[in-house]
């Protein structure tokens, strides 16, 4: 009887010790440090990620890695307001792509959520073999840094003082922008109907600008309404042009007689600064084959930019816009540091594409 | 919405005072009300009702209505008060009978001034782009129908200034103006009699005209400077104007747009190998540049 208490008492404890084991992740932890193929140890990692459990997933990496824990976390879970910081990672896939007895060669491709749309997140990463587990070999993450200086920047401002509610009927006001749909394309896409272009601020005040076009059947009668969202560059300082691109799922070209346009104006405070340079555009493959425009954003002035929308106009032989796509970059601009961009252009846009042009929206904290 | 409902509760009860009143008077049998065909509004007058006894008088304007007991047999006097709106009156008397007779109220001499210029902002030198419209009241804001002649007084920042008198149609006076080839505020002053009103219309320089850049190598970079960015009537783009800039090389293309600042444009590439680099304000290219790396 006394036997049977005390082997009671130690098979529960075991259980007990077993099962917070397995609470604290003891099983993944057992994966990552076990992981007998390329694959698995990438997938271990992942689900580390995935969790935001970063010194856990740098613990997992292969001692040959050059990247330290602040760098890593850096990398993975975004810093200055970028808009990694407000994504999380959704799904990765794993693809090999080549292997040996002690190393190998993976595609992830992973794919992070945010408010702003899905960004893809794609990189070949090595992995070695230590014994008869398999580690991930993370390279250290090349941020540029700059050297301590004082940015002067006598920056432009707009400010609007409008017309006092209270004052008399015709009393004096600021008119609003005047501002102009340089060009305007309908093209069918599988699924829809796409309206794109271009429109410029004529004056010489900013302008928060919306272009809405509305489908218009043969009767005269409209068939839908939609505006152009975040295709296009809503804030337009003097003379600067943006393109815009309107979706209409669902629309048969067919259906369509004509087209109405609309582009509403608003005056508003805006600053000039900062000024974004988009260098070394070219259009390439990607990693996973897809016709991509490349670049990178130099951010000139001396403020960080939080979070930056790349818009890209192509245009054919004639110079007519035959397609306008964008791409959220989720890393922030540091100032002077140049930060790689890339968006994608379809095949049959491609094979079509003469000439093409870049602008930057950009988003920055007011308490940076 | 205030004054909407204000007239609608007025309409309401004139149409329900005269179906009243047109329900039970005896018409046929009451006395004719001598009242002025034409008065002018906020100048009270007096009309004489025949008879003894005392009476209901209404009156009918077209914002209010007044009802008050009225001794028959005297003059009758309308406040000024009440008569200040312009448009069609009706007076009622009712005693044993009643007896109605009309007047027009039409506005007094002009004492206010609603001055429209638009639009705020104009490109200089574009024909029939100002557009001044004065719309003519009294001091009871009545429009005035009768014509007057105002006086548009033009004073440019640079030059000298004009006039030009139109003689108002239907309460409106208007006219349309060439914008003048200089840029900076003109003053546009409405003027009737000692009533005055200025607005102020801003015209700025139109599109860049003559576009240039020229080039400051500095090792293997470049400064690329605009002269400074004029539209076609020599005046200074405003800062904050973007230009744009873009240089293609063996790496690809790189474009900056980059506003004006004091008159000019400027910004730096770096420079690999032979380059071509352009320049665009808006819609309007300027020169281009070939260079060659190393400079």
């Amino acid at each position: 009887m006394k036997w049977a208490l005390a082997a009671f008492l130690t098979i529960a404890t075991a259980v007990l010790v077993a099962f917070a084991w397995l609470q604290s992740g003891g099983l993944k932890q057992h994966a990552m440090f076990s992981a007998a193929t390329p694959e698995e140890a990438v997938q271990a990692l992942i689900s580390e990620i995935r969790a935001r459990d970063y010194p856990q997933a740098y613990a997992s990496l292969d001692r040959s890695s050059d990247t330290d824990l602040a760098s890593f976390t850096r990398e993975m879970a975004g810093s200055d307001g970028s808009l990694r910081t407000y994504s999380s990672l959704q799904t990765a896939e794993v693809s090999p792509l080549h292997a040996d007895q002690d190393q190998a060669l993976v595609r992830l491709r992973m794919n992070w959520s945010s408010a702003l749309g899905s960004l893809d997140d794609v990189r070949d990463i090595r992995v070695r073999r230590n014994g008869a587990i398999w580690r991930v070999v993370w390279p250290k993450p090349a941020f540029s840094t700059v050297p301590p200086q004082v940015v002067s920047v006598n920056y432009l401002r707009w400010d609007v003082l409008g017309r006092n509610t209270s004052q008399n009927w015709g009393a004096q006001d600021v008119d609003s922008p005047k501002v102009r749909i340089t060009s305007m394309n309908a093209i069918a896409r599988p699924g829809r109907v796409v309206i794109l272009g271009e429109v410029e601020n004529e004056d010489t005040v900013p302008a928060y600008l919306n272009v809405n076009a509305t489908l218009l059947k043969a009767d005269g009668s409209p068939i839908e309404e939609e505006g152009s969202f975040d295709l296009i560059s809503h804030v337009l300082l003097p003379k600067q042009v943006s393109p815009y691109r309107i979706d209409f799922p669902g629309v048969r070209m067919d259906a369509v007689k004509s087209v109405r346009m609309d582009a509403r104006a608003l005056l508003v405070p805006a600053s000039a600064d900062p000024v974004i340079a988009v260098t070394d555009q070219a259009v390439s493959k990607d990693g996973l084959n897809r016709t991509v425009l490349k670049g990178e954003l130099v951010n000139q002035s001396g403020r960080p930019v939080n979070i930056a929308q790349v818009l890209a106009a192509y245009y054919d032989n004639f110079g007519k816009v035959i397609w306008v796509s964008d791409g959220y970059v989720d890393q922030a601009l540091m100032p002077q540091v140049p930060v790689a961009f890339a968006v994608d252009i379809p095949d049959d846009i491609a094979g079509r594409l003469k000439n093409y042009r870049v602008i930057v929206n950009h988003y920055s904290r007011a308490s940076n | 919405m205030r004054r909407i409902l204000e007239n609608g509760f007025a309409l309401f009860t004139r149409f329900t005072v005269l179906a009243l009143l047109c329900g039970s008077a005896n018409w046929a049998s009451a006395a004719e009300l001598q009242v002025p065909a034409v008065v002018e509004a906020g100048r009270g007058f007096s009309i004489s009702v025949d008879g003894s006894g005392q009476a209901t008088f209404y009156l009918v304007g077209p914002d209010h209505l007044v009802k008050r007991t009225v001794s028959l047999g005297g003059d009758l006097q309308i406040q000024s008060s009440d008569v200040r709106a312009a448009g069609r009156y009706q007076i009622i008397v009712c005693g044993s009978s009643c007896t109605s007779a009309t007047f027009e109220v039409k506005a007094a001499q002009p004492a206010h001034l609603s001055f429209f210029l638009h639009p705020s902002r104009v490109p200089v030198s574009s024909p029939d782009s100002i557009d001044a419209s004065a719309f003519v009241f009294d001091q009871y804001f009545n429009l005035v129908l009768t014509p007057a002649a105002v006086n548009f007084r033009i004073t440019p920042a640079s030059g000298t200034g004009f006039s030009r008198q139109v003689m108002t149609r239907r309460g409106v006076a208007w006219m349309r103006l060439n914008s003048t080839p200089h840029e900076g505020r003109v003053q546009v002053t409405a003027v009737l009699g000692n009533v005055e009103e200025a607005r102020v219309i801003q015209q700025v320089a139109a599109e860049a005209c003559g576009l240039r850049m020229k080039t400051v190598a500095s090792g293997n970079r470049v400064t690329l400077e605009t002269d400074p960015v004029r539209d076609c009537s020599g005046n200074t783009l405003p800062d904050g104007t973007i230009v744009s800039f873009t240089k293609i090389d063996k790496l690809g293309k790189s474009t900056v747009d980059t506003p004006i600042k004091k008159g000019i444009a400027r910004v730096q590439f770096s420079l690999h190998g032979r380059v071509q680099i352009s320049v665009a304000c808006g819609v309007v290219l300027g020169n281009e540049v070939a260079l060659n790396g190393g400079l």
